[in-house]
């Protein structure tokens, strides 16, 4: 694996200039935007309410030429374990979920932490839709339009120390609310992480919408990961927690199966599940006869991230 | 009124048994064409692979509760429907079958050789459907009569069997094992009672032989050995 040696500058140093805030001037800008968007009552980002048209989201050139699945198939066919186990029971069983009010609690190796409001974490960022191929380690896969921002404009505000080698993130931990948190069939709560050069990768994307829509709770509202370069498992859902690490840290799917499912998880034909092929996909949509496609490394997004994993052993990092 | 006369069963009974087998088929395929507001879902292939799978595991362990049943009401006309019901696990199965290799692999043979050989579940599935086959072909009343009694020990294959089929289910669910875990309970329940009642049969059978025989030094329960 990649080890880098420690830098020796400052993380100060390396952050944007425009991003040197204290926590308290972070605070205070973000209570200021909430301020003028609920005096001017004209930006309806922040209320969260399912189906709700997202406002200003900026059209990009991701996913040009892709051909995205059903708005029902994308929000039928989901795991999410959370709200059941079974494909089509997150739309079923999150309906009553509330994802608002929401906070995010930030912990670790960061200049930054503390706890902040939903309000808070998505004000300064810019909505851009983003076309991606989703590949699941169940060997189906989909086509979504995504609205979010790049997750690294997000981790970067936080100003994390040199000593941040990893970023973890958890999902909400509510058994009330989450209804399948109350079988252990994963060690609740979800846990999912990133090396911190993939969590800045400009491909990684915090989503917050799809289909130009607010996030259904079955997709992970408020707030999710997409990883579109790794299997759908990575792209953890409701987030409530980033903790920067030094280590990386254990997910829930490497506890459950340690043989199954890795830390990179990187979509990959080569490598096989131990119980099944990942050499081809099925996509979601195609008709009943069309045949699996083949599954890219990578998920067809090696040009922009191989070089984060050259002279990586991927059948042992899998 | 006797309702449970052969006549009656054979008339009355199995056509409608017969029906209510083909609902759950009927049902996908309903869903297949999309009539009268049935669907598959979004992973249509899926819905089908594994609704015909599940169906056929439930008819195999159906199949095997009608013995014990048998039992329980004291009465041979469960029996009637073990055939029928037994056939139609095979037929769902083979569907099954059928589903994964046209439309799950699309008849891509290297990949499913390569699923044969290499995904243990998968190799455990085609067991359990092609020791099925051969008690597919002597269901019938005239290969019953011409194999006489090797017919039963041929059909206790269906034990092994079903300790294959569930197997199979059980090992390629994700992580959620609560589901397969019924089955094997069931299964273990229903395997559980042929043992306990041949354990009992055996040891009846000894005493009414310890009564009978001349029974100086053996105490009940004891095995009788010829020197």
């Amino acid at each position: 694996m990649l080890i880098r040696r420690p830098s020796d500058i400052r993380p100060s140093e390396i952050t944007d200039k425009d991003l040197y805030l204290t926590r308290r001037r972070f605070l205070r800008g973000a209570a200021a935007t909430a301020g003028v968007l609920i005096a001017g009552g004209l930006d309806s980002r922040l209320a969260f309410a399912r189906g709700e048209r997202l406002a200003d989201v900026n059209k990009t050139a991701y996913g040009k030429g892709e051909t995205p699945n059903s708005y029902e198939d994308v929000t039928t066919y989901n795991n999410f374990y959370e709200f059941g186990t079974g494909k089509s029971d997150p739309s079923r069983n999150a309906g009553d979920f509330n994802p608002s009010p929401w906070s995010v609690r930030v912990s670790g190796e960061a200049e930054v932490t503390g706890e902040f409001t939903l309000e808070d974490i998505l004000a300064p960022h810019a909505l851009e839709e983003r076309i991606y191929r989703l590949r699941c380690v169940e060997a189906w896969s989909m086509v979504i339009p995504w609205v979010g921002f790049p997750l690294g404009d997000l981790l970067k505000r936080f100003r994390p120390l040199s000593s941040a080698r990893y970023v973890e993130f958890r999902t909400l931990y509510d058994p009330k609310r989450m209804p399948g948190q109350r079988w252990p069939v994963l060690d609740w709560p979800y846990v999912e992480g990133l090396r911190i050069d993939e969590a800045v990768h400009p491909l990684t994307l915090m989503a917050v919408g799809v289909y130009g829509e607010v996030l259904p709770n079955q997709n992970g509202a408020p707030m999710r990961l997409v990883v579109p370069w790794k299997y759908g498992f990575k792209s953890i859902k409701s987030i409530d927690k980033i903790i920067f690490r030094e280590s990386p840290p254990k997910s829930s799917w490497m506890k459950a199966a340690p043989n199954e499912y890795g830390f990179y998880a990187n979509v990959n034909p080569e490598v096989d599940h131990p119980r099944w092929s990942q050499k081809r996909e099925r996509r979601i949509g195609a008709g009943v006869f069309d045949s699996k496609v083949p599954t890219k490394k990578f998920n067809g997004y090696g040009e922009q991230v191989a070089s984060l994993y050259s002279g990586m052993d991927l059948a042992r990092h899998f | 009124m006797d309702l449970l006369t052969p006549g009656i069963i054979r008339r009355v009974w199995k056509p409608l048994v017969f029906g209510a087998c083909l609902v759950p088929a009927a049902e996908l395929a309903l869903g297949a064409f999309g009539i009268a507001g049935f669907g598959l879902g979004a992973n249509p292939v899926e819905t089908l692979l594994h609704g015909l799978g599940k169906w056929g595991l439930n008819f195999l362990l159906i199949t095997l509760s009608v013995t014990p049943l048998s039992w329980i009401v004291r009465a041979a006309w469960p029996i009637r429907f073990r055939r029928m019901l037994g056939l139609f696990s095979f037929a769902y199965l083979t569907m099954h079958f059928l589903v994964y290799l046209i439309l799950d692999q699309g008849l891509a043979w290297s990949f499913i050789l390569e699923d044969i050989g290499e995904r243990p579940y998968i190799t455990v599935g085609m067991a359990a459907l092609a020791l099925m086959l051969p008690l597919a072909l002597t269901s019938t009343r005239r290969a019953m009569r011409r194999l006489k009694r090797r017919w039963t020990a041929l059909h206790k294959l269906i034990y092994p069997i079903a300790i294959l089929a569930v197997w199979h289910f059980w090992w390629q669910v994700k992580q959620d094992w609560r589901e397969p875990l019924i089955y094997a309970l069931v299964l273990a329940l229903l395997l559980g009672s042929r043992l306990i009642r041949r354990q009992r049969l055996r040891h009846r059978a000894e005493q009414s032989r310890a009564h009978r025989g001349p029974a100086i030094g053996l105490r009940r329960g004891q095995t009788r050995t010829l020197i």
